[in-house]
């Protein structure tokens, strides 16, 4: 992607490492042509223009943030830097997940994990994003025991919702807070980066 | 296997959105039935459709995905519900919900089957996390019970007694993904051929010694590294030669690596042994009788998952690995007789 590397500015963004498919995302960034860090410990956080928080279990990037004194440094990189999060980490960045377990805090943005049942009920779909390059073409959606963001404070603008059977009401699966970004799917999976250039453009402002 | 669910649903669009589909919906899974209203909002006109939404389960991408999602992690046997939480506990992926662990299954003999169901739900009714359950070599019937009982991933595993001393499950025919365990590339793409989403080495279960791992994780990383420096036309000769379909030969060759992720299982037991088998390339660990045969197994469990997060820090490891209390005892594998190895278990 020319506009990356446009007057040498090379963008450098930080991909969670702890747990979850971090390898993936750092795959679909190197195609367009971003500098990947693999973040595990504080002093990484360092130097990077935004930050990717992958999938994986929640529980298990949520206490291993805490065993490596993450919280805090993940909360401070969120207050000035673009932040998006994939199903767990769209969990961790939220301000509420209905049980206890490690939280970033920093989303007003309520989800309930594994909202479509067991993996047995897992699967994708076509979304409409119109906030994306190419508004026209759909978006392949892969959910995995994903969770849903069942409310949104204000400020948050929700970007893609999932239609369902009951009327006029529709689910919330993707959603914007400034700079901070979450997804209850799996844009790494597809091979289609049009979710990481939309990403990359918060990083920009 | 997939499936599609119609159902008839009111979507908001911009108009040119959903008349891009009316023309080239064919692959798409929004079907137009009608216009309802047209909705005026302060920047844009949205209209309101109803649509047919499909929503595919079970496909491939659907099954290896939640593999995808293991990756990095440590995925623990448990025998109750209580062990369960202590596993969630200590940052585990998923848990193995079984009625013996690998050590015991060795040591008591007998024929080791599917686990009680009962005791399956009890599991899945503690944790958050996803739980994993096995049935036996070719027994496509306990396959069927365990996806009726929803478990999320099941293991086709040569720990317990094999049902089919030929065949394994076609697992194409499944919702739920399975993982399959391998000693070699041979084996792991023909369970891949089979529709595995997930391969894991057989290590050598229930033994505490992690050398059998570490020969199968070679085997099969170094055949991958050989493929790799093979021109095309060799590429159906040495199929033949490790009895693996074509395709998937020419698929591995394409990504460098399986198509599918790859877990390392069989006799790790301690951090060391996790961080090693990440450094030997692997996408992350089983650990079976290692756990919860050990002195303090919350404390070894933890050390096991930051290990496996950690695995290239050597300081980090140092610091993770001191006073975890007794390992499980163990069997040194060259001790074990033929006949004892379960790894031979698996066509």
């Amino acid at each position: 992607m020319e506009r990356e590397t446009e007057g040498g500015c090379m963008i450098k963004v930080g991909v969670l490492a702890l747990q979850g498919d971090f390898a993936e995302h750092i795959a679909t960034l190197r195609s367009i042509g971003v500098e990947t860090v693999e973040v595990r410990l504080p002093e990484q956080l360092v130097d990077l223009e935004g930050l990717i928080i992958p999938g994986g279990e929640s529980t298990t990037i949520g206490k291993l943030a805490t065993s490596y004194h993450l919280i805090e440094p993940l909360r401070r990189f969120s207050q000035d830097r673009p932040v998006w999060g994939t199903c767990a980490g769209a969990i961790f960045l939220s301000n509420d997940a209905r049980r206890g377990q490690p939280l970033l805090n920093v989303m007003d943005i309520t989800v309930e994990r594994n909202a479509f049942g067991r993996q047995v009920d897992s699967f994708e779909t076509e979304l409409s994003i119109p906030v994306l390059e190419n508004p026209d073409r759909p978006y392949r959606a892969i959910f995995i025991r994903a969770p849903i963001i069942e409310s949104v404070g204000e400020g948050v603008e929700i970007i893609a919702r999932l239609p369902i059977d009951s009327e006029d009401e529709d689910r919330i699966v993707a959603a914007r807070q400034g700079h901070l970004l979450a997804t209850s799917f799996h844009p790494e999976l597809t091979g289609d980066d049009r979710f990481h250039r939309y990403f990359l453009g918060l990083a920009k402002g | 296997m997939s499936t599609f669910q119609h159902r008839t649903v009111l979507v908001s669009c911009p108009f040119r959105y959903v008349a891009a589909h009316r023309e080239t919906h064919l692959k798409t899974l929004l079907v137009v039935v009608r216009l309802v209203s047209v909705v005026e909002s302060r920047r844009t006109t949205h209209f309101l459709w109803e649509v047919d939404v499909e929503k595919k389960v079970g496909t491939f991408a659907v099954k290896k995905g939640l593999a995808q999602m293991l990756k990095g992690g440590v995925i623990m046997d448990v025998v109750t519900a209580e062990h369960a939480r202590i596993a969630e506990e200590a940052g585990a992926v998923a848990v193995m919900a079984l009625e013996r662990v690998p050590a015991d299954i060795r040591a008591q003999g007998g024929v080791a089957r599917m686990s009680d169901p009962e005791l399956i739900l009890q599991i899945m009714d503690a944790v958050s996390i996803p739980v994993m359950a096995k049935c036996r070599i070719g027994h496509f019937v306990e396959a069927q019970i365990l996806q009726a009982l929803g478990v999320d991933y099941l293991d086709e595993s040569e720990v317990l007694t094999p049902a089919d001393e030929a065949h394994h499950i076609n697992k194409h025919e499944f919702k739920i993904p399975f993982v399959c365990g391998c000693r070699n590339l041979g084996e792991a793409l023909r369970r891949i051929g089979e529709g595995a989403a997930m391969i894991r080495t057989k290590g050598e279960a229930g033994t505490g010694d992690v050398v059998e791992a570490v020969r199968h994780a070679r085997a099969v990383l170094g055949e991958i590294r050989r493929i790799d420096s093979m021109p095309d036309e060799e590429l159906m000769t040495y199929a033949k030669g490790i009895g693996a379909p074509h395709e998937i030969v020419k698929e591995v060759k394409e990504l460098g690596r399986l198509p599918v992720v790859n877990f390392a299982a069989g006799g790790i037991a301690t951090p060391a042994d996790a961080a090693m088998m990440m450094q030997l390339g692997l996408d992350g660990v089983f650990v079976g009788s290692g756990i919860f045969k050990s002195g303090d197994p919350p404390r070894r469990a933890k050390a096991i998952v930051e290990a496996t997060t950690h695995y290239n820090d050597p300081e980090i490891l140092a610091e993770i690995s001191r006073g975890l209390g007794e390992p499980m005892v163990g069997i040194g594998v060259s001790e074990l007789p033929e006949a004892e190895r379960l790894a031979v278990r698996g066509w």
